[in-house]
């Protein structure tokens, strides 16, 4: 896969993308659009365009990176917890700050997202057998508990009905207004292609990393806070995205390799890509409704996930 | 010189490392011998500060190693351990190149291109440097990843058992390597080995170890002798000359 024809395909996407939907926006009316058009031009197609590409770029780049720092190929927010963590967070802080701005429930949520994963680790350390599959597992079982705890206390606070908005990703909801928190997200790339480098050599092993003189607990820290806040940016404003951190750098390691800092474009480009191929099947199949974009990705995402397990077990 | 004031280390009640004092010398190849379980990866990794000790010191041209930057060790001692099972896909260029990463902090200038070429050449991996490792076989992974140490360019270079896994040509081809850089670059090397042969052929002291305590040391003469070897070892090893070389003939 060429970097040129991801460019093309997410250039190809995007533009689909702004002129798929329930009110007819032709490319043709681009320049004379009436009133309607244009408020629903930049009131929600754009937006959800934006707010898209982010999601995508940063769960495949955190998704690369947690898979670094673990150095388990399976290892991602949805596997590792990370995501129901920030879902149990956002929980926390409807029912503490009973109306909890934005701001307040992303400091919540991020502070949960970050302990979750971080508990993660910590199990990780603690298992003797390191099987490549055995270690997601232990995640997800991980995350379905965070998950229960999170229904059980919702259950008893009335508040399954908000929850559920955070179970399921969907963009259909994004619109000018409630999705610019995903910019926040754009320094997080930066950061984590300054440290591109870090997080691989942290992923050869703690060892490895102190014989080249690197902090090792600093590098896997400030991966982790990338980690755990991205994340928590894509539920809060989307929801959650199962699998994308999982299968986008693994095809990328494929035909890429693991140098963080060769693959993080590729990364970040399929990811998008992937979203959006996703995004957009899931408007067009029962048009005028809409498949949530968390369906979508979790059907084709599980799919690739099991044709990527099946294909390490012929490794092994 | 790499100078071991009385380290000891202990896992839980059983010590490993007992109270070992021992200086090694510059430009030299220093080899760890002893039965299994004797300690030496142990010190190894102590000296090369991926473990502290749990008492004594080391000191590395008279700099105290737990004192110096973990940094500006990276530059001055290279430690290689035995199991190197990496689960990224990197290409054998790409590993090396991490060896610079002490230097460059991940911008690579052309010097460390320079260095990362001398020592893919070194190691004859020329023809494979953009394969990716999990294509290599297990020799020729060792040899990428003693490449990385080598671009790393320290005085000092630790070898935990680099000959693991690795056929006699190529077990060769690494020890030659080793003489040259300890001649001709002037490099410390300390490895940890335990084919006695390729230690008596190769190196220029010999560490015995045995139940975490030195049992002898000294040149390649003084140790290879049958009596030694078998306080080391606690068999009988008889001793052949050949072409001015000791080889303990062992198997039987």
């Amino acid at each position: 896969m060429k970097k040129r024809y991801l460019v093309v395909m997410l250039i190809l996407l995007s533009f689909v993308s702004l002129f798929v939907g329930v009110t007819n926006i032709s490319p043709f009316d681009l320049f004379r659009f009436d009133d309607h058009q244009t408020q629903i031009f930049w009131q929600s197609r754009v937006p959800r365009l934006i707010s898209i590409l982010m999601a995508g770029v940063t769960l495949s780049i955190s998704g690369f990176i947690m898979q670094q720092l673990s150095r388990n190929k399976f290892v991602s927010p949805t596997t590792a917890g990370t995501m129901d963590s920030a879902r149990f967070g956002i929980l926390i802080s409807l029912i503490v700050f009973t109306s909890a701005s934005p701001i307040e429930k992303m400091i919540v949520a991020f502070i949960f997202s970050l302990a979750g994963t971080f508990l993660f680790m910590k199990i990780l350390d603690r298992i003797k057998m390191k099987d490549p599959i055995f270690i997601p597992l232990v995640g997800l079982m991980f995350g379905n508990i965070i998950s229960s705890i999170t229904t059980f206390f919702a259950y008893k606070h009335d508040l399954i009905q908000n929850m559920s908005a955070w179970l399921q990703g969907d963009f259909s909801m994004i619109t000018a207004g409630r999705y610019e928190m995903l910019y926040i997200s754009i320094p997080l790339v930066v950061i984590a292609y300054i440290f591109a480098d870090k997080f691989t050599i942290a992923g050869m092993g703690e060892d490895f990393a102190r014989n080249l003189g690197l902090n090792y607990k600093q590098a896997v820290n400030i991966g982790l806070v990338i980690v755990a806040l991205s994340t928590t940016l894509v539920v809060l404003t989307v929801g959650l995205i199962p699998f994308l951190g999982l299968v986008v750098p693994n095809i990328v390691s494929i035909y890429k390799g693991d140098n963080l800092k060769n693959s993080l474009s590729d990364t970040a480009l399929l990811g998008a890509v992937f979203i959006l191929f996703c995004d957009i099947l899931g408007r067009i199949l029962i048009f005028p409704y809409e498949i949530p974009i968390g369906l979508t990705v979790g059907v084709i995402g599980s799919g690739l996930f099991i044709y990527l397990l099946m294909r390490r077990r012929d490794y092994a | 010189m790499v100078e071991v004031h009385s380290v000891s280390k202990s896992y839980g009640l059983k010590a490993v490392v007992d109270n070992v004092s021992v200086n090694i010398e510059k430009g030299k190849i220093t080899s760890f011998i002893g039965p299994n379980g004797a300690g030496k990866s142990t010190l190894l990794s102590i000296i090369s500060r991926l473990m502290s000790a749990d008492t004594g010191e080391v000191l590395i041209d008279g700099q105290k190693v737990k004192e110096t930057k973990s940094r500006d060790l990276a530059k001055k001692i290279a430690i290689l351990k035995q199991s190197n099972h990496l689960s990224l896909r990197l290409s054998v260029r790409d590993l090396v190149s991490f060896g610079r990463f002490p230097y460059s902090q991940g911008k690579l200038t052309k010097e460390d291109q320079v260095y990362i070429d001398e020592a893919i050449r070194y190691m004859e991996l020329e023809d494979m440097q953009d394969k990716y490792l999990d294509q290599l076989s297990g020799g020729q992974k060792q040899r990428a990843f003693i490449a990385m140490t080598i671009a790393q360019d320290t005085e000092y270079i630790l070898l935990d058992e680099p000959l693991n896994n690795l056929d006699m040509k190529h077990s060769v081809q690494i020890m030659k390597v080793l003489r040259r850089l300890a001649d001709e670059l002037g490099k410390t090397i300390l490895i940890v080995i335990h084919d006695i042969n390729f230690a008596s052929v190769y190196s220029d002291y010999i560490v015995a170890l045995k139940d975490g305590k030195i049992e002898a040391q000294g040149t390649v003469n003084e140790i290879i002798t049958s009596l030694t070897l078998k306080r080391i070892y606690g068999m009988d090893m008889p001793i052949q000359e050949i072409n001015n070389q000791k080889i303990c003939v062992y198997f039987s």
